[in-house]
């Protein structure tokens, strides 16, 4: 039996429609057994501001199909470039943030154009791109530098009152924007389109014309961009510059990524549902803090598990999408167009799905695809 | 003239000549830092208390719980797979080693004795147990379910640290149970013992691949896994047993690890050890891609990298270095791999046989 089209709820949103449950649920019941106030729901977004801008960064990389490991010694580097300038050498903020922005996409684009023009796995040249950068941060200082800028004090404890007692601070504006212009990036403009289109199926893509080498530079450079930012909002956070911050950020930008229903072989996902991810992350971490009983290793163990369930959920999802596809629907086309790419060095079954989606609906390339392509 | 023309041909194309050229440089770079075989010298090789020391044997006993964990990944990435898991490995198979044996001091006759709480062998066994629990469960979430290998492992990796911090409840276990430390500081023929661990693993790993087809299913399997599959070999299987011996490297060498510095630390053990180990299997020769790998490359590889840690801190370089060292040996190494840059720089070879 099936629902009308409109009706039923397309398989690849159900893994964000479960983040976004698994939230309230927990909120709720966070808020039953602990007392939660509405300000909590606003700390999570004041202590993962940086975590939200690096997440999105990961979901633009992880929806091309490629993985980005740098992001956390970015974010390190970026803290400390801007604390050695501002401090010992004494240039102005604004001059400053510009400068590391800058530095952060120019990081990324090299590394994009790495993997793309010398055909390189993503995950190697991004793990050299993390030593690398965290590195340089150990050459410029071993040490923590205090950054006392009037300017980055002043954003630092500046509250931005809403109503009642309620107050969230600038890097959450900042998060917001950034939210704002990702989910605008990511759906309403060509490049949004592209992105979805390589991690589908790079083959088809190219042969759609699309232009896969801007697209994919592009989407390290953004990566690159969205880690320096997420760095100069840690800056704000932490007030200091150290070669050690930051350590191990671009798994939980992964795990954020993955609870929030991004697809990991590429194609599939949504920035909101990235950010649920990152409120999940914090709200664990939150939860067991109020708890006190709990351990601090119980976050990791958490995560793991939830991680654990999340992939579990994608694969199934994917397994029950191809199986849907093949059984029902429309089998002659499948067949026919399976047919066709039996000659493409993908698995013909993965190529009749693929190319059935395409028959059946043309905007459906973006399907996911089977990791084993 | 052209018989010797050919050697050097032949041996150009050895696989194993650059990962030893890039040994060598490294060695001569300390042989001119540090020259001669004086007491002062690189190359010195003494005997004290028994047995042999030198610059050369500490470089050695330090680079083998990487060799290790390098031999379990080369097959991992020989199948197209990757374990990113393998330092949280490491630090489960110390914290359970270090609980089991803890260790107290008793006063039997007059004489200290120090008694372990369970038998050792026991807890050496369930270490590697654990390890090779965890490498099951890689293998099961890889082969099982088909999932991505480094979203697979990194699920363990996360967690993992996790476990190991409950199990030594987030302290440091201090072991006092000196047999324990034979197995990373003990020497045995003068040599250290931890070396003959690794020469066991590695021979074991060579017999079974090179007097049974296991090299060429595994080969196959990294090329190519569908038509493996299609072909009759139970691709999924022999995926699951590779990580399963991945994990158990990794807790091996959480093992000589833990015994080495008579502690387990569920936090830092063995951190960063996956990134070292993958920069050992590439240094190695082992293709990324799958499928052509060599396990001689990737214990030179943990040696190259060893070595260059010693170099760093021995000619006085600040060892924060050390990160961007290895960061430009990792970008030069990719590069070399990379067909289409050869194709580039070198304007031969060809892009056809280019991984995607």
């Amino acid at each position: 039996m099936k629902l009308p089209a409109n009706l039923r709820i397309n398989l690849q949103r159900v893994p964000m429609i479960v983040t976004v449950l698994l939230f309230v649920l927990m909120f709720g019941g966070g808020t039953f057994a602990y007392d939660l106030s509405a300000q909590v729901f606003l700390n999570l977004f004041i202590d993962n501001a940086f975590l939200m801008v690096t997440a999105i960064g990961m979901t633009f990389v992880i929806l091309s199909g490629g993985i980005d490991l740098s992001v956390g010694s970015v974010i390190a580097l970026t803290t400390m470039i801007s604390a050695v300038l501002i401090e010992h050498h004494h240039w102005s903020p604004l001059v400053v943030i510009p400068l590391v922005l800058a530095l952060g996409a120019a990081f990324g684009a090299l590394m994009g154009a790495v993997i793309h023009y010398f055909r390189l796995q993503a995950f190697i040249v991004t793990l050299a791109g993390m030593f690398l950068a965290r590195g340089l941060c150990y050459l410029l200082s071993i040490d923590t530098i205090t950054i006392s800028d009037p300017l980055y004090t002043l954003i630092s404890q500046h509250r931005i009152e809403l109503w009642g007692e309620l107050f969230i601070s600038w890097n959450v504006v900042i998060a917001l924007v950034v939210i704002g212009a990702a989910v605008f990036i990511a759906h309403y403009t060509s490049f949004g389109r592209n992105v979805y289109a390589i991690g589908g199926n790079e083959r088809s893509a190219l042969l759609m014309g699309l232009p896969v080498a801007r697209t994919r530079v592009l989407v390290y450079t953004l990566s690159g961009f969205c880690s320096a930012l997420a760095g100069v909002i840690f800056t704000f956070y932490m007030l200091s510059g150290y070669g050690l911050h930051a350590q191990g950020m671009e798994l939980d930008a992964i795990a954020a990524a993955v609870i929030g229903g991004t697809l990991l072989s590429g194609g599939a996902g949504y920035m909101v549902g990235t950010v649920f991810g990152v409120l999940i992350l914090g709200l664990i971490q939150t939860l067991i803090t109020f708890d006190g009983s709990l351990s601090a290793w119980w976050t990791k163990i958490a995560i793991g598990i939830l991680l654990c369930v999340f992939c579990v959920l994608q694969r199934v999802i994917e397994h029950h999408a191809s199986a849907d596809k093949r059984g029902g629907g429309k089998p002659d086309k499948s067949r026919l167009a399976g047919d066709k790419g039996g000659v493409s060095r993908s698995s013909p079954a993965i190529v009749g799905k693929m190319a059935g989606k395409i028959v059946e609906n043309p905007s459906a390339f973006i399907a996911p695809q089977s990791n084993q392509a | 003239m052209t018989k010797a023309f050919r050697l050097i041909e032949d041996a150009r194309r050895h696989p194993l000549v650059w990962p030893l050229l890039t040994l060598v440089v490294i060695v001569l770079v300390n042989v001119f830092a540090h020259p001669g075989f004086g007491p002062q010298g690189f190359l010195h090789v003494g005997v004290r208390e028994g047995h042999l020391f030198g610059a050369l044997v500490d470089i050695a006993n330090r680079a083998a719980p990487l060799m290790l964990v390098s031999l379990g990944m080369t097959l991992v990435i020989a199948v197209r797979g990757i374990d990113i898991s393998v330092g949280a490995v490491v630090a489960i198979s110390a914290a359970v080693a270090a609980t089991l044996i803890g260790g107290t001091l008793v006063i039997e006759n007059g004489a200290p004795v120090y008694v372990s709480k369970v038998p050792m062998a026991l807890a050496l066994l369930a270490a590697v147990g654990a390890a090779a629990l965890c490498g099951m469960w890689n293998g099961a979430l890889v082969a099982g379910l088909s999932m991505q290998p480094i979203i697979a492992t990194l699920i363990l990796m996360v967690a993992g640290r996790g476990v190991a911090q409950l199990l030594t409840d987030g302290q440091i276990i201090t072991v006092y149970y000196p047999p324990f430390f034979f197995l990373g500081s003990g020497f045995l023929f003068g040599l250290p013992f931890s070396l003959y661990v690794v020469a066991f693993v590695l021979a074991v790993l060579l017999c079974l691949t090179r007097f049974t087809a296991l090299q060429l299913f595994i080969q196959s399997v990294g090329i190519n896994p569908v038509a493996s599959r299609l072909a009759g070999l139970n691709a999924r299987a022999l995926t699951f047993w590779v990580y399963t011996f991945c994990g158990v490297c990794a807790g091996i060498a959480g093992l000589i690890i833990s015994s080495n510095v008579k502690s387990a630390d569920g936090n830092n053990a063995g951190l960063l050890l996956e990134l070292d180990a993958i920069l050992a299997v590439t240094l190695g020769g082992t293709s990324l891609a799958g499928g052509r790998y060599s396990l001689w490359g990737s214990v030179i590889g943990a040696l190259i990298i060893q070595t260059l840690t010693y170099t760093i801190y021995s000619i006085g370089v600040p060892p924060e270095v050390n990160l961007v060292v290895k960061a430009i040996v990792v970008f030069a190494v990719c590069l070399m791999q990379s067909s289409a840059f050869r194709v580039m720089v070198f304007r031969r070879g060809s892009l056809t046989g280019a991984e995607v």
